[in-house]
């Protein structure tokens, strides 16, 4: 399919469009008040309308004009590896604790490259591991169970 | 207090051992995120700001402000060396220095950027020094309405001074805007955009935010086209300028400082447009036009004399009225605001040792980066030869660690994939990260001032026109939209900006 228009506009229109309309909608439950004394609801309004109006001027201005250059191609992999260790951690580092989840997260983030297999990806999250340590539990005092109360028999 | 007792004030804090160190420290891992491309001085000073939490203010400020500048230094120190800005200001480094160190002059090139940068530094450290109190007094006056214009000033010249869309820098700083308005209102306490969530209350964390979109969103980003860097140039022999060399450079250096002087202080990346600025003035004053982009020293001092220059001149703005004028100025602001001072005029009254200290550390900081930088370039050249698939984990791995020390909020973490994600797709599509942030930062204090300066004029909005410093800065942001869709300014800003590529 064809597409006569620019994809880059189409798409960071929309996620403009999405994003003020969400403040806006989410913000009619606040007070909007006077402009006298502006309610919580006010600025969220006013802005995510303009948001919007801008999203679809964003998206209005790449009809007809397709991009020039093909897209990269999509970082599947590095995308799901890395905002998965990044939500593993979160999820994670209370009941773990900083070793495990270092260890882990330091692997798992080293796979998304391609250029990395098993053995360098170990490498790479055991030294870090000894680094993140060294810097923020030795260096900096950081308060952290090493070995989380899930792991603790 | 006059100019110089308040700078020997400012010595004596500096020329604290534990201060100088501190300085050290931040130009040293300034010169390496410079150095190494894909993680700028925006993530390492945001991942930072938690390890500053423990050190004094001055000390912690003084490093923060260490690792702006040395990444300039180190960034143009790449940028001739293998043709890779390490930082975008570097980009019009590599031009003309990247022809230089394979014609084997990568010595003189390099010399002559660190005395072009040293020379514009100081000079600039010296402005900001003789022009930030006058300033800071004048902001004393200002009131809500004021504040607010100012504030309208600098978004909207983020916008005239960034490449690419208007509309799409317009939409990041609304966005931005708007992300930061999640928290509870300041006048009522209505929790707001919360989902609830009692961890979102106090708003967004803001390192979070910053090191989702430059940090997670920019290794996404490499993830696309993963290549090794080569490095061209083993070894760096002969740092020495000829006499021909520095007859050269003398002129592009000062105006370079000039240039950089004045754009500095201008917001949205002042640095990144003063060495645009710089190059196409050397190159239009030159006499021989040709030899640029060949390998014309005067195409590597201007510029890099240019970006430094403004690197220091941006903190004005901040230090005066506690506005930032670019990303890593905002996180500034975020360093002061966790050791308890709000940054505006009253710093200089109120904290003049961490004032004047700041900038007296600036001239050791440029000092101390002339030694890095010449005498160790081969250290920073073996340091190029580490591979991106070992620094992109740790980057994200002190992401995660940092920014859970601060508040120990696993929700912090939890945002930092979501902007991650976020600002990898928007900057995919062409939109710049920069404005975001900005509006981030600057969107509490919009609200604030907007609704404060509403209630003093009891819901009059003439009130912004009716002040005439209000209305001054009105008018000078409402000018720099006009130039900026300007057709025939819009061209020329295409074609500065062209050479990036």
């Amino acid at each position: 399919m064809a597409l006569n228009a620019s994809k880059n506009d189409l798409a960071s229109g929309a996620i403009f469009v999405a994003f003020g309309a969400y403040f806006a909608l989410e913000a009619m439950r606040y007070e909007f008040g006077t402009p006298f004394r502006m309610g919580p609801g006010f600025m969220p309004i006013v802005l995510g309308g303009i948001l919007v109006a801008l999203g679809i001027a964003v998206a209005a201005k790449g009809i007809g004009k397709p991009d020039e250059e093909a897209a990269p191609p999509w970082p599947w992999r590095g995308i799901a590896l890395v905002l998965g260790t990044v939500l593993f951690f979160a999820a994670t580092i209370r009941g773990l604790g900083f070793i495990p989840v270092v260890l882990i997260s330091g692997f798992v983030t080293a796979m998304s490259s391609v250029k990395n297999n098993l053995v360098s990806a170990l490498i790479i999250s055991v030294g870090l591991c000894v680094l993140c340590l060294l810097i923020f539990v030795v260096g900096l005092g950081m308060i952290v169970p090493l070995v989380g109360p899930w792991l603790r028999f | 207090m006059d100019l110089f007792s308040s700078i020997s004030l400012g010595f004596s804090v500096a020329l604290d051992p534990f201060n100088i160190l501190y300085c050290f420290v931040g130009v040293l891992l300034g010169t390496l995120v410079g150095v190494l491309p894909g993680i700028g001085p925006t993530a390492t000073i945001a991942m930072l700001l938690p390890i500053t939490f423990s050190l004094n203010a001055e000390t912690a400020l003084i490093m923060l402000a260490g690792i702006y500048y040395g990444a300039q230094y180190g960034g143009s120190t790449t940028a001739i060396l293998i043709n890779l800005p390490g930082e975008s200001s570097a980009a019009v480094t590599a031009i003309d220095g990247y022809q230089m160190a394979r014609q084997g002059r990568a010595g003189p090139a390099l010399a002559a950027a660190a005395i072009g940068s040293f020379f514009a530094g100081s000079v600039a450290t010296f402005l900001l020094a003789a022009f930030a109190p006058p300033l800071a007094r004048a902001a004393l006056n200002f009131g809500a309405p004021e504040y607010f214009s100012l504030i309208v000033l600098g978004l909207l010249v983020s916008i005239a001074l960034a490449h690419g869309s208007i509309l799409k820098a317009l939409g990041m700083i609304v966005l931005g805007l708007l992300l930061g308005m999640v928290g509870q209102d300041i006048y009522t306490g209505t929790p707001r955009f919360t989902f609830g969530l009692r961890e979102l209350f106090g708003g967004l964390n803001f390192v979070a935010v910053a090191v989702g979109v430059f940090g997670v969103a920019e290794i996404l980003r490499n993830l696309e086209n993963e290549h090794e860097r080569e490095v061209g140039v083993k070894a760096v022999k002969n740092l020495w300028l000829t006499r021909d060399d520095i007859r050269r450079i003398i002129m592009p250096v000062l105006r370079g400082t000039g240039l950089g002087s004045i754009l500095g202080i201008l917001p949205g990346g002042g640095h990144i447009l003063s060495a645009f600025a710089s190059y196409s003035a050397e190159k239009r004053l030159s006499k021989n036009p040709e030899e640029f982009g060949k390998g014309a020293i005067e195409g590597v001092a201007g510029p890099e004399s240019a970006n430094n220059a403004a690197a220091q001149t941006s903190f004005i703005p901040l230090m005066t009225l506690g506005i930032p004028a670019h990303p890593v100025m905002a996180l500034m602001i975020g360093a002061f605001i966790l050791q308890g001072i709000t940054p505006g005029p009253n710093v200089i009254n109120e904290q003049p040792a961490l004032f004047w200290g700041i900038i007296a550390s600036m001239w050791i900081g440029n000092l101390l980066l002339v030694i890095l930088n010449l005498p160790l370039v081969g250290l920073w050249v073996k340091m190029l030869s580490i591979p991106y698939r070992v620094l992109f984990p740790a980057i994200v791995l002190f992401a995660c660690i940092g920014t859970f020390s601060i508040n120990q909020n696993v929700y912090d973490i939890y945002a930092i994939a979501f902007f991650g994600i976020v600002g990898y797709l928007l900057i995919r599509f062409g939109c710049e990260p920069a404005p975001l942030l900005l509006g981030f930062v600057l969107g509490p204090l919009l609200e604030e001032h907007l609704r404060r300066a509403m209630i003093i004029s009891r819901g009059d909005p003439m009130i912004f026109i009716e002040r005439p410093i209000s209305a001054t800065l009105l008018a000078m942001a409402l000018a720099a939209v006009i130039v900026a869709v300007l057709p025939s300014i819009r061209r020329k800003r295409a074609e500065v900006f062209v050479e990036e590529d």
